[in-house]
């Protein structure tokens, strides 16, 4: 038995490249192939249309009389008769290297800023494999990222993914530049490189993040993977993993801290939609495949720390809310997926505050065991905890303003209502290029704190009070 | 590992294939296909073709490549070395993976789930010539410094009878797992020799003697499940929340804390880091019952969002299975599956790709089976050997867009008795554990009083009828202050939303950080819910005499009940009491210097 599977491995290294021409049919960004030889489950594909341009491809189902292959960049100009499809004998791999940091790649990885890529240092599989959840260390150092809202209410822990939920026409790619210019460990700053993975957004987004990265001299640290909005929709499906696999080696092989920014998480969902509907799947929530939460999970998952290894990989996933809906499936499921998520609010947004973050919604799980005395300060969880449990007490007062009118309110509910201006107008809001040390940012905490009297102030501690309260 | 050819490959479709000539396989056989003889399960039979689910990823399987049957279904290995160890789905352990592939866990990677090189101290309890029984203990091995693990006699290996006799057993020393240590002679003649390795199939519940009425409660040292929404020792329960509400809190809050014996968690479709916090803490902690570290009595299923979805479908039973196996030896097991809905969309994910027709929202219509099927393996049992155990089963559940109403929820909601609803406004006011009084319920409370009668303690009942029927009231006049403001209600019942808002504060709020708040014995629940249902009536009756309530709020005990949760510990509930007391003497004095 042993032999014959050894004759079957010598007789798979010969099919290897081997190369059909004509396919059977064509469907969207899917091609059929009938009767080849035995081809393996997600096997790289190149196909060559009659003008002799090569188009990759994978896999998608593989049985012994068809197989159905997914091209990444469109299938427009392919015939059946001439176009030739080659089956590589190997998974998608992409040739990596930290050479690649301050150049333009396209999703699939190939440079398209008119200079050839270094010769990789190594080969990597776009799918990765999955940490072993006994390898992997517990993310607990602070970034600070120089934005108050963030630091002090949802913080950013390196190795962690964090979202930010947006909608249309906010500001979340200003917000996106500000974190990838500012952010620093502390004593770690020369490590940090972003990677930044561009799924079919508008040229000009693209531009903004590069000019953006200019203007701060970041540009040579920065790699982007981009795919454009008038780039095959399918390639998008390709863009975070080619992104991600470079993250992983420059993380886990060269020792960096990584910063992975992925824009818009949404477009992305769409393409798989778009694939799964032409393959005739059953669909389940909006149209979306049922394997949506694990497909995104394979993505958000590969963000972390690995024991024994000085790199990380932090993850800042942007997507715009369809309709601002935060139970979308694509924000739904991300939320159950990453670590907490930064929700962004239309409403503040038009009362000019800047970032736009609403509070309430937002959440970091891995803050609670990165803050405090020895990381940030001693007064940073109860504070933090004290900011929330109060704002939320003013949405509550502004519901009742409304319907009562603010003269009919009490004392203390006005004490309230001037917290809450005092907390969106001095400590959320601030320039789009203020950096905040995490002791300015505290401060304005306790500030904002000082119009409601101490016994309102119940989750803090009374030595807390003494230090920090000067109401 | 199975060595015989039972079909090939005809076609691979992500973990589902499809494999053709078939001469010999059963369904739910375990089967290895291709050259990295990857692990999968035979779900569906038609003529010379068979579908198999596959638990690892499957690119680079090729058509053509052989399949090989194990004519045995997936089952788990059952022995000592279970406690302590953090597997995958199919009982891989995770440490040992990693100590063969990596990082990474890389495909095909095999790993027996219990040590094969690790010497057990064995513990005869049968001499030659005894009879014994399916069921019966016949042998004990020290698992844990206060865990003692209890050989049992399988049941399915023969199949002959029920009753043996010992025909050899070996002295107490220190033997291996696989090392032959009984040999039992049945009615027949025949003979079985036993390890301490025993398998059972995981989609199969283990037998038990008789089921029991639920009587004693699971204690978690949580205020508002313990005193509001109890659940009992072999219960059920389900806790739904959209993400952020804290599902993951309250799981490991329970884990940590509750009066099990052991304690089997399963990171179900979860995130990575979790699995990971768990294992970095549960080993430094102390199990509050034992004074042991906690990774003593827990057992860790890890199957991440990223690993295998069909591995993922697996986990539950495997998990259960592992429960079962020692809740047989007389052990309290509690079993949280954190999230049943990602085990659910496994479930979808494979039926979609084995083309089924879809019922709810692209669910299975046997969703509501599998359900049911997974919670009824709960329960408090006379177990075959005669001793008392119990599986009790706590399980998240996450509803898209923290909808109760979509299939997973509702369906859960038929099955379990016991419900903690997180709520998402509570969750943003960061009021943890976000389980809301207004949705939640327990129908074990009923079947519990007897037990805190029985402690002497029958109180509770009545204290926890009073406090419900309070904040139900308050939510009425809540509905009022939002239309008039809370100026144009009453002393009297302004006084409701005060001693609700303290209540909400002070006792159903508790912080999994602070040293004394974390775990809270039922002795303080119980004082502390003594104390704010003293300060309502008291309160109460100083008001109808007239007494501002303004003077009553800003009583300085107040502020100490506020604090009470954190200032008094588990060691110190005299001062309760004590508290009890200023607060009735505060009032008193209050009363006094209103009438002069």
């Amino acid at each position: 038995m042993k032999r014959k599977e050894q004759m079957n491995s010598v007789e798979q290294e010969l099919l290897k490249g081997r190369e059909y021409i004509g396919v059977n049919r064509i469907e969207g960004p899917l091609i059929y192939v009938h009767k080849t030889h035995p081809v393996g489950f997600g096997e790289l594909v190149e196909v060559h249309d009659r003008n002799g341009r090569t188009r990759l491809a994978q896999v998608l189902d593989t049985s012994d009389d068809v197989v159905v292959v997914q091209l990444f960049e469109g299938t427009d100009g392919l015939n059946l008769p001439s176009t030739r499809v080659k089956f590589m004998g190997e998974s998608f791999t992409l040739p990596v290297s930290a050479g690649m940091l301050g150049r333009v790649m396209n999703g699939l990885g190939r440079t398209i800023d008119d200079a050839p890529l270094p010769k990789g240092e190594e080969i990597m599989s776009i799918n990765g494999l999955p940490i072993n959840p006994t390898s992997r260390e517990y993310p607990r150092d602070f970034i600070q990222t120089g934005v108050s809202v963030l630091d002090g209410l949802t913080t950013l822990i390196q190795g962690q993914k964090l979202p930010i939920f947006s909608g249309n026409g906010l500001p979340h790619n200003r917000l996106a530049a500000q974190i990838a210019n500012q952010a620093t460990v502390p004593g770690r700053e020369a490590e940090t490189v972003i990677v930044f993975a561009a799924m079919g957004v508008k040229y000009d987004v693209a531009r903004y993040f590069i000019d953006s990265f200019t203007a701060s001299g970041v540009l040579n640290q920065v790699a982007f993977f981009l795919s454009l909005a008038d780039d095959p929709s399918i390639e998008r499906t390709i863009t975070p993993r080619s992104a991600l696999t470079l993250a992983e080696h420059l993380a886990f092989n060269k020792g960096y801290q990584v910063l992975v920014i992925m824009t818009d998480m949404t477009n992305y969902c769409e393409s798989l939609r778009e694939i799964s509907t032409l393959r005739g799947e059953i669909p389940s929530r909006k149209g979306y495949p049922g394997y949506l939460y694990s497909n995104l999970a394979e993505l958000y998952e590969r963000s972390g720390k690995i024991v024994g290894r000085s790199g990380s990989i932090t993850q800042l996933p942007i997507l715009t809310m369809p309709n601002d809906d935060i139970s979308h499936p694509i924000p739904d499921l991300t939320g159950y997926i990453t670590e907490g998520q930064i929700v962004f609010d239309r409403q503040m947004h038009s009362q000019g505050i800047y970032p736009p973050i609403n509070g309430l919604p937002s959440l970091s799980r891995l803050m609670k065991d990165g803050i405090g005395e020895g990381m940030t300060r001693e007064d940073h969880p109860h504070l933090a905890n004290q900011l929330f449990a109060s704002y939320s007490h003013v949405k509550d007062v502004r519901n009742l303003a409304s319907v009562i009118g603010e003269e009919e309110l009490t004392t203390i509910d006005h004490q309230y209502l001037d917290f809450g201006t005092a907390f969106e107008k001095e400590f959320v809001n601030q320039k789009d290029n203020e950096n905040r040390s995490i002791e300015e940012t505290l401060d304005k905490g306790w500030k904002a704190l000082e119009h409601l009297p101490p016994e309102e102030l119940r989750r803090v501690s009374e030595q807390e009070l003494e230090t920090y309260y000067k109401g | 590992m199975g060595e015989t050819v039972i079909g090939y490959v005809k076609r691979v479709n992500g973990p589902v294939v499809t494999v053709g000539g078939i001469s010999d396989a059963a369904m739910m056989e375990l089967v290895y296909i291709g050259s990295y003889h990857l692990i999968g399960e035979i779900v569906k039979l038609d003529g010379e073709t068979a579908v198999v689910q596959v638990y690892e990823d499957t690119t680079g399987v090729t058509p053509g490549e052989s399949v090989y049957g194990s004519s045995m279904p997936l089952s788990v290995e059952l022995g000592p070395g279970i406690i302590g160890t953090i597997y995958d789905g199919i009982q891989r352990p995770l440490t040992r993976l990693r100590e063969l592939s990596g990082d990474h866990i890389a495909k095909g990677v095999f790993s027996p789930p219990l040590e094969r090189t690790r010497r057990w101290a064995f513990t005869p309890l049968k001499a030659v010539g005894d009879t014994i029984s399916v069921g019966d203990v016949f042998a004990t091995v020290p698992e844990t410094s206060h865990i003692v693990h209890r050989l049992l006699v399988p049941a399915e290996i023969p199949l002959t009878g029920e009753t043996y006799t010992v025909e050899r057993i070996a002295e107490a020393g220190e033997y291996t797992v696989d090392e032959e240590v009984c040999t039992l002679r049945d009615t027949s003649g025949a003979l079985h020799a036993l390890t301490m390795i025993s398998r059972w199939a995981i989609r199969k519940p283990r037998s038990v003697k008789e089921r029991k009425t639920l009587t004693v409660p699971l204690i978690t040292g949580q205020r508002v499940i313990d005193m509001l929404f109890p659940l009992a020792k072999g219960g059920t329960v389900a806790i739904p929340g959209g993400f952020g509400t804290g599902k993951t809190m309250t799981q490991h809050a329970i884990a940590r804390h509750c009066d099990a014996d052991i304690i089997v968690y399963i990171g179900c479709g979860e995130r990575g880091n979790e699995m990971t916090d768990v294992l970095r803490e549960f080993p430094r902690l102390i199990d509050p019952h034992s004074g042991k570290s906690l990774m003593e009595r827990t057992i860790l299923i890890a199957n991440t969002s990223n690993m295998p979805v069909s591995a993922r479908e697996a986990s539950i039973y495997t998990g259960i299975t592992l429960a079962e196996y020692y809740r047989d030896q007389g052990y309290h097991v509690a079993l949280m599956a954190d999230s049943t809905s990602r085990w659910a969309e496994a479930l979808r994910e494979l039926s979609g790709r084995l083309e089924e027709m879809p019922a709810e929202e692209g669910f299975p219509a046997y969703l509501p089976t599998r359900i049911a099927e997974f919670y009824e393996r709960a329960g408090r049992v006379t177990t075959r050997g005669g001793e008392e155990g119990s599986v009790s089963i706590i399980g998240a559940v996450s509803p898209p867009g923290g909808d109760f109403s979509e299939p997973v929820t509702q369906h859960t909601k038929r099955f379990v008795r016991c419900f903690w609803g997180l709520d998402r406004s509570l969750a943003s006011a960061r009021h943890y554990p976000a389980i809301s009084w207004l949705d939640s319920y327990s129908e074990y409370v009923d079947g519990l009083s007897q037990w805190w009668r029985e402690k002497g303690e029958g109180i509770w009942f009545e204290q926890r009828q009073q406090m419900m029927d309070l904040l139900h009231r308050e939510v009425r006049l809540e509905q009022i202050v939002k239309l008039v403001g809370p100026d144009a209600l009453p002393d009297s019942q302004n006084f409701i939303l005060e001693v609700c808002s303290l209540f909400k504060n002070a006792f159903l709020q508790q912080n999994a950080f602070d040293e004394n708040d974390r775990y809270c014995s039922i002795e303080k629940q119980l004082g502390m819910l003594h104390v704010i249902l003293t300060y309502w009536e008291l309160g109460s009756a100083a008001i109808s005499r007239g007494l501002p309530l303004v003077r009553v709020k800003k009583m300085k005990v107040v502020q100490e009940i506020a604090r009470m949760r954190f200032s008094i510990s588990d060691d110190n509930i005299d001062e309760l009491d004590r508290l009890n007391i200023r607060l009735e003497r505060q009032i008193h004095r209050l009363g006094e210097m209103y009438e002069t």
